[in-house]
């Protein structure tokens, strides 16, 4: 392996500037992330003869088989962050943790498919905010699109620094050189290919995520002797507290690691946010509506959500082999200064790479991460690419231009895109708190548009003015409620139920007021406004649509089959773990 | 094979995953005589996963090579 003072071309100096990191990569190891960063490229390049419309560039030509489409679905999601911080979540809360990925993600993933998706796929939208403008009219379209497109940007470029401070850590490399590289790879393979070369990429990233991780989980439950010697070695390790059982001690708010009750984790995870995100946020939604046909749009998340259900092994099983087998326990990120050269609860992924990998699978595991963060960021720049075109510049600033000046206004928001994010990436670096809160509001956004979106789905006397003001109402109450607790922390109380409620639980019970309050001000103004005429609702709203045949097709290879085997599996993991 | 005359995605991951697997298995090989200093190094896992990724890769490219 090199060391971090060999002699070197200063390029690949790069690779080793940092004094202190917690891997070393050889030469292997950087054939294959170079290898890499060529293939994304590559396809990228590859795929710019075929993106040639509009529909091409920001629809990946809607014809994508569900296998595509849903591993596209299910990769967008699976962000180096994701991976490292759940994991990192998961030696710090145990398997609670996975509650984000089974009821906080399958029961959304299998309502998209089976009632959602027929009305995004009928209307033929372009984007979530497009089905709004279509349903609600151009106020509530506008407001969706400003703010998705605004957060989207922003995270991404908070995602962009967080990654870079990762690979700082991890290996040693230069933020500069990782934001730069990294982010102007993704800015090329989207400009080239738009969401085609986007989803083509992510189904790549989704295999080199698996095989890169899976080696840990592997060797680690190699070494501790399978789920049994994994939780006996758990329980030797810190007796007394509870890292194994998903639902035991959510009777109440102190009885778990995690400081949140049932109720919180099934009302506000796996109802408000988990649905909010999974059916309404463009980010994946789109790489859905890029499906070929009705059945494999609907098929799309059902295989995403199967793929979703296996996550936790790559995830949260190598957080908790962390608490099992790695000799020096971690601490928050808080804690680090009391404890200087500790390592903290997001390094629990990388520190069991080093633990396990030698020359060429370390080089695998470190472009699983990369690849990640890659398949998350063209996953925003490509969604905000259409929103901008189609909702904003379209809607508002040039109407009537021909199909192939959107295409390049599509491939300068590209770039554009990035070039903001690297912009919002430095301003992080310089006010790093920030993050914390734009990651919190965002998925606030989210919860009053579910509500704007479901009601608008189904419910006919849904009218545009309720829609508009409820979204409205709901956004600036969870962004009230946040500054609330933010300037007075004693109502937390009120916010979360419970004084005790920890910012986990406050973020679920914030998103479950925003999302009734959303629901009751488009109810109330609905009610006192017109609603739309039936024959203007055909195709946007359940009992005025006819849903097309899915054609004819045999038992098992119906979509409701497959949603029915999935959630069946999600009602055992949830059992075996209980 | 083709999705309107693209190569389709599936060719691409073989080939990638097919240098992968040569990349990790060499190194795996060479790792029988000159150990790593990792846990359970003697499983070889380098060997195998290599071998795994080249199986697979070698599968997708011959069952989606753009010629067949």
């Amino acid at each position: 392996m090199f060391d971090s003072g060999s002699t070197m071309h200063p390029f690949f100096a790069l690779f080793f500037q940092a004094p202190k990191q917690l891997v070393s990569l050889g030469a292997v190891d950087i054939v294959v992330v170079a290898l890499y960063f060529l293939m994304v490229l590559g396809i990228g390049y590859y795929l710019k003869n075929f993106t040639k419309t509009g529909e091409d560039f920001f629809m990946a030509g809607r014809d994508m088989t569900s296998w595509i489409a849903g591993l596209s679905f299910v990769a967008a999601n699976l962000g180096a962050l994701e991976l490292m911080g759940w994991a990192g979540s998961a030696y710090q809360y145990g398997i609670l943790a996975a509650h984000w990925y089974w009821i906080g993600a399958i029961p959304a993933m299998l309502f998209l498919a089976i009632v959602m998706m027929p009305f995004y796929y009928i209307s033929r939208t372009h984007s979530v905010p497009g089905y709004l403008k279509l349903r609600f009219g151009e106020p509530a379209r506008l407001l969706s699109a400003v703010s998705f497109g605004f957060m989207t940007v922003l995270m991404s470029g908070i995602n962009m620094f967080s990654m870079a401070k990762v690979m700082q850590i991890v290996l040693g490399w230069d933020l500069n050189f990782s934001i730069w590289v990294s982010s102007l790879t993704v800015a090329g393979y989207v400009f080239f290919g738009g969401l085609l070369s986007a989803i083509f990429n992510e189904v790549l990233q989704f295999f080199l995520i698996w095989l890169g991780a899976l080696v840990v989980t592997i060797l680690g439950l190699y070494e501790t002797g399978g789920w049994s010697g994994v939780v006996h070695r758990i329980h030797e390790r810190f007796p007394g507290q509870d890292y194994t059982h998903m639902w035991k001690g959510l009777g109440s708010f102190s009885d778990n690691p995690m400081g949140i009750h049932w109720t919180g984790i099934v009302m506000g995870l796996g109802f408000v946010i988990s649905f909010g995100y999974w059916t309404t946020d463009f980010l994946v939604v789109q790489r859905v509506l890029a499906a070929k046909d009705l059945r494999s749009a609907k098929m799309a998340p059902i295989i995403g959500a199967a793929f979703k259900m296996a996550v936790p092994l790559i995830v949260i099983l190598p957080g908790l082999l962390g608490l099992a087998v790695l000799p020096d326990k971690l601490v928050a990120e808080s804690a680090q200064a009391l404890n200087p050269g500790a390592h903290t609860y997001n390094d629990v992924l990388p520190l069991m790479l080093a633990r396990y990998c030698g020359p060429g699978l370390l080089g695998l595991g470190i472009t699983a991460l990369i690849a990640g963060f890659m398949s998350g960021m063209a996953g925003n720049v490509s969604a905000f690419a259409t929103v901008w075109t189609y909702d904003i510049y379209r809607a508002v600033i040039k109407k009537d231009a021909d199909d192939h000046h959107y295409v390049n206004v599509g491939k300068l928001c590209t770039v554009l895109g990035v070039l903001v994010s690297i912009g919002t990436a430095y301003f992080v670096m310089q006010f790093s708190s920030i993050m914390d809160y734009v990651q919190q509001l965002f998925s606030f956004f989210i919860a009053p548009l579910f509500g704007t979106v479901i009601l608008g789905m189904l419910w006919k006397r849904a009218t545009p003015a309720g829609g508009f003001w409820g979204l409205l109402a709901g956004t600036l109450s969870s962004i009230g409620m946040w500054a609330w607790v933010n300037q007075v922390p004693s109502a937390l109380k009120y916010i979360a139920v419970s004084a005790q409620a920890k910012p986990m639980a406050e973020n679920m019970y914030r998103a479950l007021w925003s999302w009734i309050i959303c629901v009751v001000v488009t109810v109330a103004v609905s009610m006192m406004t017109e609603p739309k005429p039936e024959e203007d609702l055909v195709g946007l709203v359940y009992g005025a649509t006819a849903i097309p045949s899915e054609g004819d097709l045999l038992w098992f290879q119906k979509p409701i089959f497959w949603a029915a085997l999935v959630a069946i599996g999600l009602v055992i993991v949830n059992i075996i773990f209980r | 094979m083709h999705d309107h005359g693209r190569i389709p995605i599936w060719f691409f991951i073989g080939v990638l995953l097919t240098a992968y697997g040569v990349l990790i298995l060499g190194a795996g090989i060479y790792g029988l005589w000159h150990p790593a200093p990792v846990v359970l190094d003697e499983v070889h896992i380098g060997i195998w996963w290599g071998a795994l990724l080249l199986v697979i890769g070698l599968g997708y490219v011959w069952r989606f090579y753009p010629k067949k």
